[in-house]
């Protein structure tokens, strides 16, 4: 019978395997340099074309143009919200005249883009000077403004009324039938059961809707209205500087993250009782 | 050579008129409003409306294949096990679907102007350089698209499970023919009803490159307007066509995703 006298010596560790030059590292590093070498030369773009004359002059206004936008897509998300609740409501309802009419709401406001809408709105109610003025709301629909906040809350009204139609309708029919089978009246059970399940299920895609608002509150530049984007389009205009652009896509990149990491923290929040 | 392009040329646009939709022999202006601001030809605004509908319609349709081929691949890289690869990816849809459609094709726009003004300068031109609206714009929505199409084709790939690659590895097939004859049938079938929202989407925003002067449906009608003073009226046209290019594609998409799924068992 033979047994081991002395242990083996402790060999030193396997040398790291050679990772392989890969065809996707390669590409990877390439493109990652890209970005580098693309964010090295604006950067040195902003320094060289730099001048704090200007960065006094129009950095102000860019602030300014800021709180337009966010005050413009914060006012109109919420009125539009209101507005959503009759639409999903005529869009779910078993009457067919209410559910023609929402159904025809939101596929123009769904089907056409929110350019035109503005456009039909600034422009083309001025046709209608006369009884608008009859009726004492010409003075509201002169302004570039108010007209780029009707059009916004009709527009997101349609997008938010089919994510609360759609949030609704996932909600099981098993839910309905185990309110009914408890007694609770129908008023009771879509207050308290239904809907707080739709809520959730509705979170993500409102959010969505919130981030599509401020990058389409864009176009209101178009109309004259000096948000984020009519405010760089003016400073452009005067400085010929294509550093304006960009500070402008910084500020709208950091207003569409914070928003995103924001609603992705609410969600995390919200839904800690479905984790399992 | 040059006189058979020539004819060749003749016939395309011969053809194209015969079609149109708007003010061909069988259009619906030509048909019903002939007597009014919509006439065709001199008299009224049909033809222009009509020609800005056809570079619409031309702008959607040259940005689809770029931004499906471009979404492709980054969705491919996105599932990389190379982590700089998709850092790379990542930061470019952060970028294009962070960003306002309009601001990117600002920046798209004058940024190619600028690079082209100075690349030509360093050659020694001097002078203005114009960068053609159109393909400023198709090369700004195809960003957009192709950032968008991406996470749709990436969660289409995430609902193919593994085994459909075994599968092909077992019966010895090359990755690119595993991808071709096995997962790209099954991506197509998932992913179609999330790419029919992104042509709508593409649709509406070919309305933007209106504004850098392009003479799409909106800029037409815009001018329309502006000499008319019917502005409510051709307004109301430009979103009606916009309604009627929706219209048309959901039909499309309806009929595409049918197709797509005839291979199915009927439930």
């Amino acid at each position: 019978m033979s047994h081991a006298e002395t242990m083996l010596p402790a060999l030193p560790p396997p040398p790291e395997a050679q990772k392989r030059y890969t065809l996707s590292r390669l590409l990877g590093r390439a493109l990652l340099g890209v970005w580098l070498a693309a964010s090295v030369g604006i950067f040195l773009f902003a320094v060289d074309s730099w001048s704090p004359e200007k960065f006094a002059k129009y950095g102000p206004s860019f602030l300014s143009g800021l709180r337009v936008t966010l005050t413009l897509v914060a006012i109109s998300v919420v009125l539009g919200g209101i507005l959503s609740l009759p639409i999903a409501y005529g869009r779910m309802t078993k009457n067919k005249v209410l559910s023609w009419i929402a159904y025809g709401y939101v596929y123009f406001f769904r089907g056409t883009p929110l350019i035109a809408q503005l456009f039909l709105v600034y422009y083309g109610l001025g046709s209608f000077r006369p009884y608008l003025e009859a009726i004492g709301l010409w003075s509201l629909f002169k302004d570039a403004w108010f007209c780029a906040l009707f059009t916004f809350t009709l527009n997101t009204a349609a997008y938010q009324a089919e994510i609360l139609r759609g949030a609704i309708e996932s909600v099981p029919r098993g839910q309905h039938e185990g309110a009914s089978a408890l007694g609770l009246p129908k008023r009771v059970a879509f207050f308290k059961i239904i809907l707080p399940q739709a809520m959730i299920v509705a979170l993500r895609p409102y959010g969505n809707e919130i981030i599509l608002m401020i990058k389409g509150s864009a176009v209101v530049a178009i109309v004259t209205v000096f948000d984020l984007m009519g405010e760089t389009r003016r400073a452009f205009s005067r400085t010929y500087d294509f550093q304006m652009y960009l500070w402008a896509a910084v500020l709208y990149l950091i207003m569409v993250e914070v928003l995103r990491n924001l609603w992705a923290w609410i969600e995390t929040r919200l839904t800690r009782h479905l984790k399992r | 050579m040059q006189a058979a392009f020539a004819a060749l040329s003749s016939i395309v646009s011969w053809f194209a008129s015969m079609i149109d939709p708007i003010c061909g022999p069988i259009g619906i202006f030509r048909l019903f409003a002939q007597d009014t601001l919509l006439a065709c030809g001199d008299t009224g605004w049909g033809d222009e409306i009509a020609q800005g509908f056809m570079i619409t319609v031309s702008l959607a349709i040259c940005t689809l294949p770029i931004g499906l081929l471009l979404g492709f691949f980054i969705a491919v890289a996105k599932q990389s096990e190379e982590k700089s690869l998709r850092l790379a990816v990542n930061i470019y849809t952060t970028l294009f679907r962070g960003l306002p459609e309009l601001l990117t094709l600002f920046i798209v726009y004058y940024g190619l102007q600028i690079l082209a003004q100075q690349a030509m300068a360093a050659v020694g031109f001097e002078g203005p350089v114009e960068i053609n609206a159109f393909v400023a714009g198709m090369i700004a929505l195809s960003f957009v698209f192709s950032a968008y199409c991406s996470e749709v084709l990436l969660s289409a790939f995430k609902a193919i499970p593994q085994g459909q690659y075994e599968a092909g590895d077992a019966l010895g097939l090359h990755r690119g023919k595993t991808m071709r004859l096995i997962i790209l049938p099954q991506l197509v079938r998932i992913a179609l009803p999330g790419l029919g929202n992104l042509w709508m989407a593409l649709l509406k925003d070919t309305a933007l490159v209106s504004i850098i002067g392009l003479s799409d449906i909106l800029r037409q009608t815009g001018i329309a307007a502006r000499v008319t003073k019917n502005a409510f009226e051709f307004f109301s046209i430009a979103c009606l066509l916009f309604l009627i290019l929706a219209m048309l594609s959901s039909l499309v998409f309806s009929a595409l995703e049918r197709w797509t799924k005839r291979s199915e068992a009927a439930r």
